[in-house]
């Protein structure tokens, strides 16, 4: 539905987006991740049509993004990042409005307009003033605009910035409900956003593509991503010296020491490698206390952490 | 283009116009303004005429005593004038306002041709224009209170000043574009628009070829052949090329905008 080639963007000479390639199937859910400043938002603002690339190519729906950008335009509805609307409208009045810009039949306007303000929850402020609503009721009068013409691409960068927790819960579930078959990009800097809704991520990071796969994936295949904590009542270096010496395991890190002497040890192992059975044998012969054992799956903050600072770090 | 769309933006801006006050703020502005010159205008020609009962040298001088020389025309010069500082009101915030706050963005990304947005905005513009104008025709329409002014006079001012401010628009317009900062935008569009208007000032000092283009290139020129009833298809197509001129300009601005990102 979406194919990206070698996207390139500069803004004079500052190159704000270099060589991004990633493609989203019908009907997907794909997280756009990325720090701030990685160009997500010019990465949209270039699907969306709203300014050329400076090189590669963007097709949406067979359609490329430069050349034919009327019918792009015609699939696409997009939330821009601060959730611009006509603050002198009304809410009912601007939906119509987009509705006809996008090309609903005059006919059948205020039936989309009524549907889609019953699927965003905006029947309570349907006469109100945009300019008058709370953040949260923006937002979807954002939101409600992007899905009046039923478009079957949804591009939202940063839907829940600037809400409250409750709003931001409710905005993830209305966008949840709404995907429905259509195919969809969402950004975010908000892992668990990413991590709960979309089906495949990618990741970006100042211009540049480091990870595309499934939030699943991308934690397993992080190098550090099998870790098992272990605490245990002992002497440090004796007990980092035996852990470190059970097959399999590649670094021990004491993450915590306490008075009473029972310290907390990362131990990060090789994969496949089945350390966690291997350890308490070990504990018990050297007659120390093993107080706790877990085994640490990566998250997706792991896999983003861990790919944007190696990237600083090359 | 698309006739619809180009309704929907204009009845949006349009209404915009109004929801916001900013066309009652400056239409109630223009009629007061120009009311008070004409009441002025009035006032001097009743003095004039007083005298000339008394003193029949003046009575002789016909054009003093006409009132389409006497009130008319300098009302019409002077609405001109008042149209030139208060339609750079008016367009200060069409494209400006759009990048401001962002709603560019969006209304970048529908599918909508620049045409069809720059023209909507453009006729709403017109709109409000024709209604400040429709309320100044009270004032020759007082005229027939006292005397016969002559018709053809009035009625193509009347054109030279929509044609005059349909030009000061766009122009406006422009400004709008290639800023995102009202104020800029009107600043910019009262200075061009002086330019213009003064350049018909040094038509007087310049060798007389020169002289003319100048003179044909100054934006009011054109408005006192048509205030005096002449209709010269000549005029008509300067503001037609004027207004073409700064739309085309508006429809680059936007599309440099764009790939300048
Ligand atoms: N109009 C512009 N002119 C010049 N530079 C720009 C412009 N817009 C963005 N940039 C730069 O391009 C880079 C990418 O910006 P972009 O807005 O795409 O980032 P982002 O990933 O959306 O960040 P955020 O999470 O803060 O929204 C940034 O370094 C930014 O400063
Ligand atoms: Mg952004």
């Amino acid at each position: 539905m979406i194919e990206v080639e070698g996207l390139t963007k500069r803004y004079g000479s500052h190159l704000a987006i270099d060589d991004i390639s990633f493609s989203v199937a019908k009907g997907e859910i794909l997280g756009f991740l990325g720090p701030n400043g990685a160009g997500k938002t010019t990465t949209m603002r270039i699907l969306t049509c709203f300014f050329p690339a400076t090189g590669g190519s963007a097709r949406v729906a067979g359609y490329d993004c430069f050349e034919d950008s009327m019918e792009v335009r015609r699939r696409i509805g997009y939330l821009p990042e601060n959730v611009p609307l006509y603050v002198d409208m009304k809410v009912d009045e601007y939906l119509s409005f987009v509705a006809g810009v996008k090309g609903v039949d005059a006919g059948a306007t205020a039936d989309r307009v009524a549907r889609t303000m019953h699927e965003c929850g905006l029947e309570d402020v349907s006469g109100r003033i945009i300019g008058q609503l709370s953040k949260g009721y923006r937002q979807r009068v954002g939101l409600a605009q992007a899905l009046v013409a039923d478009p079957e691409i949804l591009i939202l960068d940063e839907p829940t910035i600037g809400l409250d927790p409750n709003q931001i819960r409710d905005i993830r579930k209305l966008i949840g409900e709404l995907a429905g078959a259509r195919t969809v990009i969402l950004c975010s800097h908000i892992l668990p956003e990413i991590s709960m809704v979309c089906g495949r991520v990618v990741i970006i990071n100042k211009g540049r593509l480091v990870a595309i796969d499934t939030p699943e994936n991308l934690a397993r295949q992080l190098h550090h991503a099998a870790t098992i904590f272990v605490r245990v009542a002992g002497p440090a270096e004796d007990v980092v010296a035996a852990l470190g010496g059970i097959p399999g395991v590649r670094e021990v890190e004491v993450e915590a020491t306490h008075g009473d002497g029972a310290n907390g040890y990362v131990v990060a192992v090789d994969e496949g490698a089945d350390v966690r059975r291997a350890i308490p044998p070990v504990i018990v012969e050297h007659g120390w206390d093993l107080e706790e054992i877990r085994a640490r799956e990566a998250s997706l903050e792991d896999v983003f952490v861990e790919l944007v600072t190696s990237e600083v770090a090359a | 283009m698309n006739p619809r769309n180009l309704g929907l933006i204009y009845r949006r801006e349009l209404k915009s116009f109004y929801t916001s006050f900013i066309a009652y703020a400056v239409i109630a502005v223009f009629l007061a303004i120009t009311g008070y010159l004409f009441y002025n205008l009035l006032a001097t020609f009743s003095v004039l005429s007083f005298q000339a009962q008394a003193n029949p040298m003046l009575a002789k001088q016909y054009n003093l005593l006409n009132v389409n020389e006497t009130v008319v025309r300098p009302l019409f010069g002077n609405i001109s004038m008042i149209l030139l500082l208060m339609m750079p009101l008016l367009t200060m915030k069409l494209l400006a306002d759009e990048k401001k706050s962002g709603t560019m963005e969006l209304l970048l990304t529908f599918p909508l041709r620049d045409t069809e947005v720059v023209l909507g905005k453009y006729l709403a513009c017109l709109t409000v224009l024709a209604t400040m104008l429709a309320g100044t025709v009270t004032y020759p329409a007082l005229l027939y209170l006292w005397g016969r002014p002559e018709l053809m006079p009035i009625a193509t001012g009347y054109l030279g000043l929509f044609l005059l401010g349909a030009a000061f628009i766009a122009l406006g317009i422009f400004t709008s574009s290639v800023t995102e900062n009202q104020v800029i935008a009107a600043s910019l569009a009262v200075g061009m628009l002086f330019f213009f208007w003064l350049m018909s000032y040094s038509a007087v000092f310049a060798s007389p070829d020169l002289g003319r283009i100048i003179s044909y290139l100054a934006v009011n020129d054109h408005l006192q052949s048509l205030a005096k009833g002449v209709l010269d298809t000549e005029d008509i197509i300067y503001y037609g090329i004027f207004i073409l001129l700064f739309l085309f300009l508006t429809l680059r601005a936007i599309e440099s905008g764009r790939w300048r990102g």
